[in-house]
């Protein structure tokens, strides 16, 4: 039985709180701080001119771009099915549900190479799209299908609870009113799903900047023009070459946190703006 | 409590103990497309060692490039040999400390017991008459290999192309450049592996031809049908030795020299050539070669250390970042 006087719901909060600290230390600060350990051994001369050659700024462009149209694509179709698995009830609905983790459980390199023979010229959606002129396999489409399919799960997951905790008392209370759906919509339901949707796109946004198995299998590889920034990490390892692999890491992971930490502000602020104008 | 520290005791106690038995099995360690080659000397060497000494061994397998696989030993994958497919992998163990410095002289050959050269996989008939690395440069040729930066057997095609083009242009530089650019701007794809290079070619219906070691074509063409394939090779082409190694760090620590030196021996032996050269690798054992002669056309070879200077220097020249090779691959 735990003290009734205790301030906190949890027992033990200085135990648990030290093994959470410990394990997050161990399995997240500790590898980035090798990392950075690694980019900490060169000069900022050198770390400039690995990060900044030609070679390296076409990747990120690659990179983040197609990670942006990855996750425009995700912000959008993901709401939607989000939508649709919380507010209808339909046959195969569960099923449904279940295939959205489909993409956290399957080994990336498995899902590129799925989506390589599907978008060949032979493949069910290759023979369609290349007569007409739309080439996905080995261009920048490839990697934004690779991207959209192993980071849409983010999106849908973030939304979903919070669409389903979403008070229906106040959609009836704004339609008495005599509110219209998109109303409704823009007044009552987005203001409370748009945290959770930002924090789903940006999640998918961080994702797509570091997927490599799924994506290698389709990009065609072709440096300055499908070549992204994870590959490229890669292609420095195998010349034994740790501090510029792990220099072009660094600034991949600069972005991701620098996204994150915008939208944790974003969302801070926002919230504040709900309770103010509530 | 005491019981506890008694158990933990007794426990660090048999820890400790030596190992005393060899152990019976070993890790290879090789390269992306020899999975198969070895899985048939795998299949050759158990019995016979069997035979020869009383005790059932196990041979496990592990694939990747060679330049991955060299980075995992240096990291703590437990190989007790390597067969990769180019010197410069190895030397980084010799660098790391986990082989021997003297390699190269503890298997006759320069320890590579068979060998191949990159030739050339085009559609059957040969629809766009490709016949010589020339060939590769024309417009309406479309090339697949895999990227020289992940894929040893690649390197090998960037150095056969160059080696070709400098005999040709007779050692113009800027023409040997401008043929290498042609060829890497006819590539759409670049592959991180020599397997998925033959799978975007041979599955995905990628390019016109596609070059990898000669016994990969060879295996390419009878496992997808004649009739869909055949085999060209070039009339010169380069050397491509397949280097094997004992990882003494890790054969030290396990006590597992004696079966790795008999693995790689085998592969020296009248039957361990047999299984390679039934494989497509071309052998040094004159009566096995003889065996297969009619599977390997006549082709001029040069090898690294004449026509660049050794591998040390090809790391340095070529392969580095900024390198010649970047200088004709990042030109898209």
């Amino acid at each position: 039985m735990a003290n009734p006087r205790s301030k906190h719901l949890l027992p033990g909060f200085g135990l648990t709180m030290g093994v959470s600290l410990f394990y997050i230390t161990l399995i997240i600060l500790l590898p980035i701080a090798a990392m950075l350990l690694k980019v900490g051994g060169m000069g900022w001369q050198e770390f400039w001119r690995i990060t900044s050659s030609p070679r390296a700024l076409a990747a990120y462009q690659i990179t983040f771009s197609s990670a942006f149209y990855a996750t425009i694509l995700n912000a959008l179709l993901g709401l939607l099915l989000a939508w649709v698995l919380t507010r209808y009830r339909f046959p195969g609905r569960r099923l449904l549900d279940a295939l959205v983790d489909l993409p956290f459980a399957l080994p990336t390199a498995v899902a590129g190479l799925v989506l390589v023979t599907l978008f060949a010229n032979t493949g069910w959606y290759g023979q369609f799209l290349e007569p007409n002129g739309i080439k996905v396999n080995y261009t920048q489409l490839g990697i934004i299908a690779a991207m959209t399919f192993t980071s849409i799960p983010f999106v849908v997951r973030s939304v979903q609870p919070v669409l389903e905790d979403l008070d229906a008392g106040l959609e009836s209370a704004a339609q008495t009113l005599g509110a219209s759906n998109w109303q409704i919509f823009t007044r009552v339901i987005w203001p409370s799903i748009m945290p959770a949707f930002i924090s789903g796109c940006v999640l998918s946004f961080a994702r797509s900047l570091g997927e490599f198995g799924a994506v290698v299998f389709i990009a065609g590889n072709l440096p300055g023009v499908t070549e992204i920034v994870s590959l490229l990490i890669y292609i420095r390892l195998d010349e034994y070459n740790y501090e510029a692999a792990a220099a072009l890491a660094f600034v991949l992971l600069l972005v991701a946190f620098l996204t994150l930490l915008a939208t944790n502000i974003l969302a801070a602020w926002q919230t504040r703006y709900v309770e103010r104008s509530a | 409590m005491k019981k506890l520290l008694a158990t933990a005791a007794s426990a660090l106690t048999l820890a400790a103990t030596p190992v005393l038995a060899q152990p019976t099995d070993i890790l290879n360690a090789s390269y992306d497309i020899a999975r198969e080659l070895f899985e048939a000397e795998n299949a050759a060497f158990i019995p016979s060692y069997e035979a020869a000494n009383g005790v059932a061994v196990t041979v496990n397998q592990s694939h990747a490039g060679t330049s991955t696989q060299a980075r995992a030993i240096l990291e703590g994958l437990p190989a007790d040999v390597v067969t990769f497919n180019q010197v410069p992998d190895i030397e980084r163990l010799v660098e790391g400390g986990f082989v021997s410095a003297d390699w190269q002289s503890e298997f006759a050959n320069s320890a590579s017991p068979f060998y191949s050269l990159p030739a050339f996989l085009v559609r059957a008939g040969n629809p766009k008459d490709i016949t010589d690395w020339g060939d590769l440069a024309r417009d309406d040729v479309g090339v697949i290999f895999p990227n020289p930066k992940t894929s040893g057997n690649a390197r090998y095609t960037y150095l056969a192309a160059r080696a070709w083009a400098d005999e040709e242009f007779d050692g113009d530089q800027a023409q040997v450049e401008d043929y290498l650019t042609k060829v890497f701007l006819n590539v759409p794809v670049f592959e991180t592996g020599g397997r998925g290079a033959t799978t975007a070619f041979a599955e995905r219906g990628q390019g016109d031809v596609l070059i990898t070691f000669e016994a990969e074509v060879l295996s390419a063409v009878e496992l997808l049908g004649a009739d869909q394939y055949e085999a060209v090779v070039p009339s010169v082409s380069l050397l491509a030795e397949f280097p094997v190694a004992i990882v003494d760090k890790v054969v030290d620590a396990r006590g597992s020299r004696d079966l790795a030196k008999s693995y790689l021996d085998f592969l020296y032996s009248p039957e361990g050539q047999r299984v390679a050269a039934e494989r497509n690798h071309r052998v040094n054992d004159d009566a096995v070669a003889a065996e297969f002669a009619d599977r390997f056309p006549d082709v001029r070879l040069v090898n690294v250390d004449d026509a660049f200077g050794g591998w040390a220097r090809v790391s340095e020249e070529h392969f580095a970042d900024g390198g010649l090779l970047d200088q004709v691959f990042v030109n898209q």
